[in-house]
């Protein structure tokens, strides 16, 4: 979605080139990509595509085999404590600690980013009960359901008040409440600016959330702007993002 | 499909997933079951030779036996039981809470007694192929050193398999009724575990306080306890004379396992059902809330270790398997105050019980804090050098350790200062090899995998295994002969080095 009237800085967010990953098969070939500082990124894909490898490799979960990656200038492959100080990153698994509350689980997470508890004390009470949770904090989450666990994950990532805030499938297993709070969370961010770069399948999403969207396809990203760009450049003036998407990815498994 | 049609291809699918499940485990989950079949094949083959050290004594018994070579055998079948009691309590527990397909099985149009008759007789199946595996080198050494008549042994493996199924099952379901399936999950894992090493131990410590020796035979081939026995024609001992060979006896007992198991499918069978629902839909294991308190200082290490005691503090899986750690050195224990009041030299023997006890506790506490990571993307994307990481972990296990057996060396320091040097430094060398090994072959993991974490890797096992017992005969060799403790030390160091060279390498 485009919001007119937002001044958006144009310093780069998060700069890869040349990325770079091989696993049996090629899943990530030579991709260039730039975010801006304070933007909605959606990046899109079919199956397999190379979208959670690229993130990952930009979280610093996985080495590139070639390729820079750069994060509000920092060098992330030389200096990956510094750039993952200002990232935050939230899988479609959430990955927390059933024996902790989710109390306990923030306050874990704000310890590891080194976060005075002064400051990230009143964040995580905030966080919790902005996200619904708040008849749950000092329960352990062994018995939440995955979009519970989804939500404290997500507020475990937006506690340390990151920069840069990486999303694969955020939404995955969320009810329709449940992925409202999430959404109206990620637009409060970007717009005290925050930047967030998301993989999702939901294209309306994409389409209604993102300032700019990328569609990658074999580990390539083959289209890239805003929603009116993608049909500018696509020969279409009127048509859906899943439209858009569907003949994008086509044009590619023919080429292919 | 006819209704039995039905039931037999049930049964087929029951043993497929049972087999799967035994292959995965033992092998780790590779795909070069070939190599790993063969390997156990050589395995078992192996364990002859140990099993006729053991065993190979007794092949010439025959009935009848004096009182204490019944009680001898009985118990040692009693222990068969209770072990296989144990494995199937986990069993019953697994098909209660951990196979995915109740929903199916539920939602399908089959009767859900039948089917659930199957699965209880699967549990059997399974209990008893496992015994049977176990048992097999040694009735071969009995056969091969005794004749045919001792392969009445397998029968008796079969009868008392499907008794502990049976019992199992009834034990299983007893306490869903009695405690809610929460606890009952919890309860049973407890159970399976103190159940297996209970009877060993509590001979030991019957031992060491009649007879000052933690030899489980002290008491067993007493002349007390043949007092108190029954006379040699007492149903008792039917289970001893069936494994010689008497006919009547085996045919009675497998008799007796059939009809206990037959009792239990037809009394639980359709309640079966019910049960496994209640489980699966159990979703919510712990409401415990814990109390508010302010969010607490410290650096990114100190997080992380708070964190990890935490989660070892909360999980009950790990403090049932520390309590099992724990039981066995109850008899040490019992040594020494018997031994302090006395002065009997065999207080040695507490160091290498204690020394491989920490080392078998450090192996499984590195597993948990250092593979065992549940948020693993988390810690990874945390602003922390990987090696601060590591460190803060493995300061975790190197804490626990030294809560759990310091109270132990200050008592032996009590009794014998230099005994308790030695063994202090065999549980801070056992604990940190073994932390070590775990290092080496770190694999990420779920904590909820701690059991299947000895199958990760076969190496990692032995060598844990083989380093701690290492350092245990090193400790004890030190207090004894020290000039031999420096070559079984150096033969330990070996070993360790020998593990470094072929574990995977790190970055």
């Amino acid at each position: 979605m485009d919001r007119p009237g937002v001044m958006k800085p144009q310093q780069s967010a998060l700069q890869v080139r040349g990325l770079t990953k091989r696993f049996d098969r090629l899943a990530v070939d030579a991709l260039d990509l730039t975010v801006r500082t304070g933007e909605f990124y959606a990046l899109v894909g079919p199956n397999g595509a190379g979208k959670t490898t690229t993130l990952r490799m930009v979280a610093g979960l996985l080495r590139p085999d070639a390729g820079s990656v750069e994060v509000f200038g920092i060098d992330a492959l030389r200096d990956p404590v510094a750039a993952k100080q200002v990232t935050a990153w939230v899988s479609d698994e959430p990955m927390i600690y059933d024996k902790l509350t989710p109390l306990e689980y923030l306050e874990f997470v704000a310890g590891l980013w080194g976060i005075d508890p002064a400051m990230s004390e009143p964040a995580a009470h905030q966080l919790l009960v902005s996200l619904g949770l708040e008849a749950h904090l000092h329960e352990r989450c062994e018995g939440f359901s995955k979009g519970m666990r989804q939500k404290v994950a997500l507020a475990g990532a937006l506690v340390h008040d990151p920069r840069l805030i990486i999303l694969d499938e955020p939404l995955t297993g969320l009810d329709a409440v449940s992925a409202r709070h999430v959404k109206g969370l990620l637009g409060d961010r970007v717009r005290a600016g925050c930047t967030v770069i998301m993989t999702t399948h939901i294209l309306e999403v994409a389409e209604r959330m993102a300032d700019r969207i990328g569609v990658i396809a074999a580990g390539r990203l083959v289209a890239e702007g805003t929603l009116a760009e993608l049909r500018q450049q696509n020969g279409h003036t009127d048509t859906s993002l899943e439209d858009l998407f569907i003949a994008l990815v086509d044009v590619e498994a023919t080429a292919a | 499909m006819s209704q039995a049609t039905a039931l037999t291809w049930f049964a087929r699918h029951e043993i497929r997933l049972a087999w799967r499940e035994w292959l995965a485990m033992m092998t780790g989950g590779r795909r070069k079951r070939s190599r790993a079949v063969i390997g156990l094949i050589v395995f078992a083959a192996v364990m002859h030779l140990p099993a006729y050290a053991v065993i190979g004594r007794f092949a010439g018994l025959e009935a009848p036996l004096d009182k204490s070579s019944l009680i001898v055998m009985s118990a040692t079948i009693l222990l068969a039981w209770a072990l296989m009691l144990s494995q199937a309590i986990e069993s019953v527990t697994r098909v209660f809470y951990a196979r995915a397909d109740l929903d199916l099985i539920m939602s399908s149009p089959v009767r859900l007694t039948e089917v659930f008759s199957v699965r209880i007789a699967a549990i059997a199946l399974s209990v008893i192929a496992m015994a049977l595996l176990l048992s097999t080198p040694f009735v071969d050494v009995l056969v091969i050193g005794g004749g045919a008549r001792w392969f009445a042994a397998y029968g008796v493996v079969i009868a008392i398999g499907l008794s502990a199924a049976a019992v199992a099952i009834a034990v299983t379901i007893a306490l869903f009724r009695l405690i809610g399936p929460s606890r009952t999950r919890l309860v049973a894992q407890i159970l399976a575990a103190v159940i297996g090493a209970g009877f060993v131990i509590a001979l030991q410590i019957a031992a060491i306080l009649s007879y000052g020796t933690l030899s489980r035979f002290a008491v067993l081939t007493s002349d007390a306890a043949a007092r108190f026995a029954p006379d040699a024609d007492s149903l008792v001992w039917w289970p001893a004379r069936a494994v010689l060979g008497d006919g009547e006896a085996l045919l009675l007992l497998l008799a007796t396992g059939l009809v206990l198991l037959g009792l239990v499918m037809a009394t639980f069978s359709p309640r079966f059902a019910d049960t496994a629902a209640r489980a699966s839909a159990t979703v919510t294991p712990d409401h415990r809330g814990s109390r508010a308190r302010a969010f607490r200082t410290g650096s990114r290490q100190q997080a992380l270790r708070r964190k990890e005691f935490q989660l070892l503090w909360r999980d009950p899986w790990l403090v049932s398997q520390t309590l099992m750690q724990l039981l066995y050195l109850v008899p040490p224990a019992v040594m020494l105050w018997r031994s302090f009041s006395d002065s009997a030299l065999a207080i040695v023997l507490v160091t290498p019980v204690v020394v491989m006890a920490a080392g078998q506790l450090a192996g499984g506490l590195a597993w948990l804090t250092i593979s065992g990571e549940d948020a693993a993307d988390l810690v990874a994307t945390a602003p922390l050098n990987p090696s601060r990481v590591v460190r803060a972990k493995i300061e975790v296990v190197l804490i626990v350790i030294s809560v759990i057996f310091a109270p132990l060396v200050v008592a032996l320091g009590f009794a014998s200062p230099p005994q308790a040097a030695v063994t202090a430094a065999g549980v801070i060398i056992a604990a940190a090899s073994a932390t070590a090994i775990q290092l080496w072959f770190r694999v990420q993991g779920k904590r909820s995998q701690f059991r299947r974490r000895q199958t990760s890797s076969r190496l990692a096992t032995f060598a844990e295994a083989f380093s701690s017992i290492g350092w245990a005969a090193t400790g004890a060799l030190a207090l004894a002969v020290p000039v031999i403790a420096v070559i079984s030390g150096l033969m330990t160091a070996a070993i360790l080095a020998a593990t470094w060279k072929l574990s995977p390498r790190r970055e």
